[in-house]
């Protein structure tokens, strides 16, 4: 009858509190899932629940924006009518679409990652520092670390980071500003108030581009303005007085345009040989060596392709995952944890209550079933896995996102609210892991798991029952 | 008397993930390979750590399966400029809409990753985690503790 197992009396407690986390943050806010933009180690801010971001110095960004509006505004107000009347209805209609792009493109740049690298797991950053040999020093600091490369024949010098714990790849460069490796970086853009690279430098040069046409346009606008004024009121200081805002938007015009004009010239030739500002600024590919080929390993040596490859390429996604949940690795909550001996969700150190044997049967148990049925998604683990293999399917399962797993199910609880402008990701990725997995879609943690954890129908001498 | 029969049970203690999850026992990174320049490449030199448990060809047959995929992604051609074009025509708005090219290939990469989980690599204890999520820097092979040992009492 009753075999050398510890029986006691089953405590509904207990079986509610095992899956614990999952099902308690739906109900507690304490532990409500947290989005990996809340946890993000750059210095960026987030806004729109991670949907935005920015530089933590956004510093000259008000100020480009307002100075655009501004002198727009001006120019609609003050020149507009007096042109619409003598030349053409075009010139309000021109002015509106230029400024329309160049907003667009400027808040796209500003808020879309440039193309951040995520910092290195623990995992792998061991993996890294074992495979560098320190040769037993016991300094703090390693000297840097190097790594020479080819590519297209040409030796690349990669270096290691620091505070990203990995190997930069090719002209990936870390930005102190914003204490991230950015992709293909460019330069830290103050008027943006985001780094420039990879992911956003199509934006940016479409900003300074059409920013050069829309100055040089209200330019051009403002001294037709002025001319046909003072021709009609036969002087000039009485046009100007009748029309002040055109003396603005003149000033504002006049030392804008050449800085501007000259950006557009200068990426102009950077996109047209595909480099990047930091490359030139640093001579890394300055043609001292051989005369047929630019020494750039990266371009593809005419112009149209450097062109084509830059602006109009496929867009990279975004690797930073800012509005996916964190696996829960919290430890089990309830005061009952202790009195139920239930050990703590940690993968290799538990404390086993029947022997390897039992666990093994009910291994083969499970196995029976159709586990995708019974696995509980997104039941949390700690850190010992990786925070990102949190999944508790059966040995060795099939599942390629299990942080993202939770993300499902919570985003399911949560059911976010419509997204707006610039990043569809999260939706994107919660259709993605429906038609991935369909595991996924089985709902609730805790049924599943109690059930699963007593239905047991041919363990020999262990009598279990499943709980209904 | 009887005693009207107490059911009792036999608590299993053992979270559901001990149970069902073995033991780590180490990961393997599979790096980038730059030697085409930084178009997304990853190694195919077979990690001695794999040798017990995955024939070589098979490694390489899917991470060549996986750099075609991302070749395909990042494959520079009429369509991608198309659509480059026409982004930039509607101020790059067309993206809240439309689905780019990458992410429509990054799906079927997790849809390959998970295939091949599936067939290849959990039958053998092992585990690929799709590049993406570890920012496309490495593959990373995750090895689980060998259970085929014994299960007696």
């Amino acid at each position: 009858m009753m075999k050398n197992c510890e029986y006691q009396q089953i405590d509904p407690r207990a079986l509610s509190v095992s899956p614990s986390s999952a099902q308690n943050h739906a109900g507690k806010s304490a532990q409500r899932p947290r989005r990996k933009w809340e946890v993000f180690p750059g210095k960026n801010r987030f806004f729109c629940d991670g949907r935005i971001i920015l530089a933590r110095q956004s510093g000259v960004l008000p100020l480009t924006l307002g100075l655009i509006v501004v002198t727009c505004g001006l120019f609609f107000a003050f020149d507009c009518p007096f042109l619409v009347e003598h030349l053409t209805v075009f010139i309000p209609v021109i002015g509106g679409v230029l400024f329309v792009f160049v907003v667009i493109s400027l808040l796209r740049t500003s808020f879309t990652d440039p193309g951040i690298l995520p910092r290195a797991t623990p995992d792998e950053a061991a993996d890294i520092e074992k495979q560098i040999d320190t040769s037993g020093s016991s300094t703090y600091r390693p000297p840097p670390r190097t790594k020479e490369i080819l590519i297209n024949q040409q030796v690349v010098k990669l270096k290691y980071c620091f505070t990203c714990k990995t190997f930069r790849p090719p002209r990936t460069s870390h930005c102190s500003l914003c204490d991230n490796c950015v992709e293909r970086f460019d330069h830290h853009c103050p008027w943006v108030g985001n780094c420039v690279g990879k992911r956003n430098y199509r934006f940016f040069y479409s900003f300074i581009i059409s920013l050069s046409f829309l100055t040089s346009f209200i330019f051009g606008c403002v001294i037709t303005h002025i001319t046909l004024r003072s021709q009609a009121s036969k002087s000039l200081v009485q046009a100007i007085q009748e029309s002040p805002g055109s003396v603005v938007e003149l000033v504002i015009c006049f030392f804008s345009i050449w800085s501007i004009l000259g950006l557009s010239g200068f990426h102009t030739y950077l996109v047209a040989s595909n480099l990047t500002t930091n490359e030139d600024i640093k001579g890394s590919w300055s043609s001292k060596r051989a005369a047929e080929e630019s020494g750039n390993p990266y371009s593809y040596n005419s112009i149209i392709t450097n062109c084509c490859a830059t602006l109009c390429g496929p867009m990279p996604p975004s690797l930073i995952d800012r509005r996916g949940f964190l696996p829960l690795d919290e430890p089990i909550p309830a005061p009952s944890a202790s009195e139920m001996e239930l050990p703590p969700f940690v993968a290799k150190n538990d404390a086993h209550m029947c022997t390897q044997s039992t666990k093994d049967v009910l291994e083969r148990v499970v196995h029976s079933f159709d586990f995708h049925g019974l696995c509980p998604p997104g039941t949390p683990k700690t850190s010992p896995l990786g925070p990102e293999v949190s999944c508790t399917a059966a040995a060795p399962s099939p599942q390629t996102l299990p942080s993202a797993s939770s993300s499902l199910q919570h985003a399911r609880q949560l059911v976010p609210a419509p997204c707006p402008p610039f990043s569809r990701s999260s939706k994107k990725e919660m259709d993605s892991l429906h038609s991935i997995n369909p595991a996924f879609r089985l709902a609730s943690p805790s049924p599943s798991l109690s059930r699963t954890t007593l239905i047991l129908g041919d363990a020999p001498d262990l009598g279990f029952i499943p709980l209904p | 008397m009887r005693q009207s029969p107490k059911l009792r049970f036999c608590v299993q203690t053992h979270s559901l993930q001990d149970l069902q999850q073995p033991a780590v026992s180490s990961k393997v990174f599979i790096q980038r390979d730059y030697s085409s320049g930084t178009i997304c490449k990853f190694q195919t030199k077979f990690p001695s750590e794999l040798e017990s448990r995955l024939d070589k060809q098979q490694f390489e047959e899917t991470i060549l399966a996986l750099n075609n995929l991302y070749a395909e992604a990042e494959k520079l051609g009429g369509k991608s400029y198309l659509e480059g074009c026409l982004a930039c025509l509607t101020a790059y708005t067309i993206f809240l809409c439309m689905e780019t090219h990458y992410e429509k290939v990054l799906k079927k990469i997790a849809r390959y990753i998970k295939d091949q989980n599936e067939k290849v690599y959990a039958p053998r204890g092992l585990l690929l985690t799709d590049p993406i999520e570890r920012g496309l820097r490495v593959v990373e092979i995750t090895i689980f503790e060998d259970r085929s040992i014994g299960s007696g009492r």
